[in-house]
């Protein structure tokens, strides 16, 4: 299949009134990926998709689609494919009348139509289902009408704005898999905004972690997650520990105490970001370099999963976690020292 | 489970007040009415305790079979053009920016507040020869010289639309205010231009409401009396008009009255007939 649904945004900038909701995003999407636009709710996601999708006018900026640029172009003329947060199912028609609304209007004859609804409702698994009313279906399968709605047209892009956020958490993880499944199944160039990092880490080829408009990173799910660029991104996908600290005379200290990390820094202030299951527990003496002393604040063992919340003066607790093998027996305020492995410190500013 | 509860003595008052209200102001005037209806009219003026068919036969005369077709047809057609003005322009209204959608909806609802003989005088000026709007036509050389639109039929129609108008609004409204705005993009994202999206998705989902806007206006314009007197020749005056004129001017009470109760059953035969109509064909 040739490999169709390249997107080039270029300098995209969105103000209402006084709000700026996109600041300037460049970025070249490849086809036939699914890329995550993630970010706290607020940040210019759904903006950025609805500036794909044409709903919603760029104030600056231009949208390349496969090369053509498609900024001024209305949605119905932008062969896009989408499922809105709410759905958007049409109450008035049936399943079918649902799937099939796309080529009724392109003015498909009814049995070519018939068939492909036939052939969609078994994509997604709701087979015999086409005369189902809308408000006789779970919220499982009004999800999966809606994804197979989008892809009736085969459309260059496949678009989703939070498609899984009505759903409970079991089945949201379940059709995570079911919706990447069927989009490497297709190959189509998929675009999703989600706030949910375990989504996006689920589901993506790439990922673009967006805050207040702008866009913080991007990067492959584990790229991203193992080599944060800013304190931002460090934090919002999963959880991390961030240590500031001076950088002189080309030593990184924190809290007084030399630090090694994976590149030379200039002078100034440095943020470095350890995630808790790379950071260790000790109760011998604290080393030299890359350790913190501290005392327990607090121990969570949950079975499959052991943390240990340590005050080691650095402002906020640092989280040593683990699996239950690396279990260290520590009673709060026992005085411990914690120990950053050098690869396991990330420069996150600085 | 689930047990019926009894209501309390405070439900049962304030259930029982309005309930009070509509036996002595609707219900009982309306019973007096039904028995006047078959009473014995006094030529000059009163009436007798009486019961008598005369009143009824009365209304099977030709002038007031075709008189009351026309007051169907008129008033069917006033809700036809209401709703087809109003349906579109809510739809519009509801999708306006947050200021220019107030300020709209606020002067459409002040327009509540004329009464019908205003609003029929006004017509009856704007569309007269004097100081009408054939005159601006003049002044900007479209026309030779000023020109009456009232009388006439057209005149009547447009005038009852005019009073149905902001109601037919008002029922429109809230739902379409609701209409999740997500439905008609993704319309859009199948490839259906905007007008496609309104015929394939906005009326359809609206097909009830429409229902309801239409016979809402169809009901109210029948019992409009003034602006056909206003506006129209004797041709063109409803049912309406002539129990006005049997009741103040015949002094005809019996009459007027199985006038009256003719068209209120009429009208209820219409909004049944339309709602099965419409509920039948519903998917």
């Amino acid at each position: 299949m040739q490999a169709r649904g390249g997107l080039r945004l270029e300098g995209l900038v969105k103000r209402f009134g006084d709000v700026l909701a996109v600041d300037g995003v460049h970025l070249e999407l490849p086809p036939g990926q699914l890329i995550s636009f993630l970010g706290p709710s607020g940040c210019g996601k759904t903006t950025m998709l609805r500036m794909i999708a044409g709903l919603e006018r760029p104030t600056e900026g231009r949208v390349y689609l496969d090369g053509d640029d498609v900024t001024d172009r209305p949605p119905h003329l932008r062969d896009i494919g989408m499922v809105f947060q709410t759905l958007a199912l049409f109450p008035h028609l049936s399943v079918a009348g649902n799937i099939g609304y796309g080529m009724r209007i392109r003015g498909v004859p009814k049995n070519e139509t018939d068939g492909r609804v036939t052939e969609l409702l078994d994509l997604v698994s709701l087979h015999g289902l086409g005369d189902r009313r809308i408000s006789q279906l779970s919220g499982g399968q009004r999800q999966r009408v809606a994804t197979a709605r989008a892809l009736a047209l085969e459309p260059r892009l496949f678009l989703l704005d939070e498609p899984l956020s009505a759903l409970d958490a079991n089945l949201r993880e379940q059709l995570q898999v079911e919706l990447r499944l069927l989009q490497q199944k297709l190959g189509i160039t998929t675009i999703m905004v989600t706030h949910d990092q375990r989504e996006a880490m689920t589901m993506s080829d790439m990922v673009v972690v967006m805050n207040q408009g702008r866009v913080e990173q991007v990067g492959e799910p584990l790229e991203v997650y193992r080599r944060p660029d800013t304190p931002f991104v460090a934090s919002f996908i999963g959880r991390t520990n961030i240590l500031r600290g001076e950088v002189s005379d080309g030593v990184v200290r924190i809290a007084g105490r030399p630090f090694e990390v994976d590149r030379p820094l200039e002078p100034g202030p440095v943020a470095i970001s350890v995630r808790p299951e790379d950071a260790h527990l000790q109760t011998t003496s604290t080393p030299e370099t890359n350790a913190l002393p501290g005392r327990v604040v607090f121990v969570r063992d949950l079975g499959e999963l052991f943390e240990c919340y340590v005050d080691c003066g650095v402002g906020e607790h640092v989280v040593v976690a683990g699996s239950p093998r690396e279990r260290v027996s520590v009673v709060q305020g026992q005085p411990v020292s914690v120990s950053f492995p050098r690869e396991a410190c990330v420069v996150v500013e600085g | 489970m689930s047990e019926v509860r009894r209501p309390s003595a405070g439900t049962k008052a304030v259930l029982g007040f309005p309930l009070a209200m509509l036996g002595i102001f609707f219900l009982a005037p309306f019973g007096i009415m039904l028995a006047t209806s078959f009473y014995h009219r006094i030529e000059g003026g009163f009436y007798e305790p009486a019961f008598e068919l005369a009143s009824w036969e009365r209304l099977l005369q030709p002038v007031f079979i075709e008189r009351t077709l026309f007051s169907i047809g008129i008033c069917l057609l006033a809700g036809a053009v209401c709703i087809v003005v109003a349906f579109p322009f809510t739809f519009f209204l509801t999708r306006m920016r947050r200021r220019p959608h107030v300020t709209l909806l606020v002067l459409i609802m002040s327009a509540l507040a004329l009464s019908e003989v205003i609003v029929g005088f006004a017509w009856s000026v704007l569309l007269g020869r004097a100081a009408g709007i054939s005159n601006i036509l003049v002044w900007l050389g479209a026309m030779d010289e000023a020109a009456a639109y009232q009388p006439s039929f057209v005149a009547v129609l447009l005038g009852l639309c005019y009073i149905a108008f902001p109601y037919c609004i008002l029922t429109l409204y809230p739902q379409l205010s609701r209409l999740d705005p997500e439905l008609t993009e993704a319309a859009q994202t199948m490839g259906a231009s905007p007008w496609r999206t309104f015929w394939t998705v906005v009326v359809p989902i609206g097909r009830p409401i429409i229902v309801a806007g239409f016979l809402l206006a169809f009901v109210f314009t029948l019992g409009s009396y003034l602006i056909p007197t206003f506006l129209g020749r004797p041709e063109h005056w409803t049912l309406s008009v002539f129990i006005s004129d049997q009741a103040t001017f015949n002094a005809n009470v019996p009459f007027a009255a199985a006038m009256a109760l003719f068209l209120t059953g009429l009208s209820l035969l219409v909004v049944g007939a339309v709602t099965l109509v419409e509920s039948r064909t519903r998917r």
